[in-house]
């Protein structure tokens, strides 16, 4: 309560602070300018290789930048139907 | 005169933070201290600077009838009888903007260049081709932000386009700061929109009523008042032609020099 009431008083607590913020993390991603082609073309790459390894859902794949915190963060959501037979072993032996 | 022509677009991205509010006082006050100014709306098909500076009865031609050579330039730009060297150059407004070309915008921004020592361009809101021709032809820009999430936000995404399209100076204004709130807290002051723009102020305009009274009345406050708005603009307009005039933030108030000056002269604002 006392702390609430000094960050009033202080002019630390009032919704200007949260504008800040916002307005700092929102413009990471203006200023990067991320095209739609740009993550379509990302997500058929990505689509490219995962399948390499493992059998996804095509048609279920979420892919975004979302707010973390202070930072931007890529996160994509890629449902596994079953992991691929034979490539682990190759990649144990690409380590032998 | 035309060697020291300057060409400046006034812009925000977002609309209603004071373009056109910000481009008739400014032009009033350069041509008060003797400059020969032309305001130009390129706002096409939403024209609005001829009724903001109370010149909308004497609108006959506007600038595409220029370039589609309806008639000569001196018989499209209006000229303001309460000061000398201030014309209004306006749009058309049963056109839309397609109706011109980025090379016939740069080909009338080098026409007026040869007539007159400032030329002030009303931006339109938006990021498309309007706000891309009120630009072209532009040296230098003048950014208006309001302190508030939106317009800062479309304030960085026009800086973006001007800095890609060269224009040298772009700086900022920052426009209806309402002092009382940012003291509370809740209300981002100079400094924050000055943290996140990352360009260079020119000036601080403070919220003031005045600024609706003068539009209803078509007279803009540069004219003679002496109104808080009104020195901001006329600060504005000093520091664009150069001069060094300091900075307060908290304008509102206006407790620095001018007010001191009114105060010393036993004037009463």
């Amino acid at each position: 309560m006392a702390i609430e009431f000094l960050k009033k008083f202080f002019g630390s607590g009032g919704s200007k602070v949260s504008a800040k913020e916002r307005l700092q993390i929102v413009l990471i991603h203006d200023r990067a300018d991320i095209s739609p082609e740009m993550i379509d073309n990302l997500r058929q790459d990505m689509i490219a290789v995962i399948t390499k390894y493992m059998d996804i859902d095509k048609s279920r794949i979420e892919m975004d930048f979302d707010r973390v915190d202070r930072s931007v963060a890529f996160v994509a959501n890629i449902p596994v139907i079953r992991i691929k037979r034979g490539v682990a072993p190759n990649r144990r032996e690409m380590q032998e | 005169m035309s060697v020291d022509s300057r060409v400046i677009v006034i812009t925000s991205g977002k609309g209603g933070v004071g373009k056109t509010t910000t481009t008739s006082n400014i032009a009033v006050s350069l041509a008060r201290s003797g400059h020969r100014v032309v305001a130009v709306d390129a706002d096409i098909g939403l024209r609005n600077l001829d009724v903001v500076m109370g010149l909308e009865n004497r609108v006959v031609y506007n600038f595409i009838d220029v370039l589609e050579g309806q008639c000569r330039l001196n018989q499209a730009l209006v000229r303001d009888k309460r000061v000398e060297n201030l014309f209004l150059l306006p749009a058309a407004q049963t056109r839309t903007k397609d109706a011109v070309t980025s090379e016939q915008m740069e080909e009338l921004c080098d026409l007026l260049r040869k007539e007159f020592e400032y030329v002030l361009l009303d931006s339109p809101a938006g990021i498309e081709s309007g706000f891309r021709n009120a630009a072209v032809g532009a040296d230098e820009a003048l950014v208006i932000a309001t302190p508030e999430v939106p317009s800062v936000r479309d304030a960085d995404r026009i800086i973006g386009l001007l800095e890609s399209m060269g224009k040298s100076p772009i700086r900022l204004i920052v426009n209806r700061l309402r002092s009382k709130m940012v003291r509370e807290g809740e209300m981002l002051d100079v400094n924050d929109v000055l943290d996140i723009l990352a360009i260079e102020l020119i000036g601080v305009v403070p919220e003031d009523d005045s600024v609706v009274k003068s539009a209803n009345r078509g007279e803009p406050l540069t004219f003679s008042d002496t109104s808080p708005a009104s020195l901001a603009f006329q600060r504005i307009a000093m520091r664009l032609t150069g001069q060094e005039v300091p900075f307060k933030f908290d304008e509102e108030n206006d407790k620095g020099l001018f007010a001191g000056i009114r105060r010393f002269l036993g004037i009463r604002s």
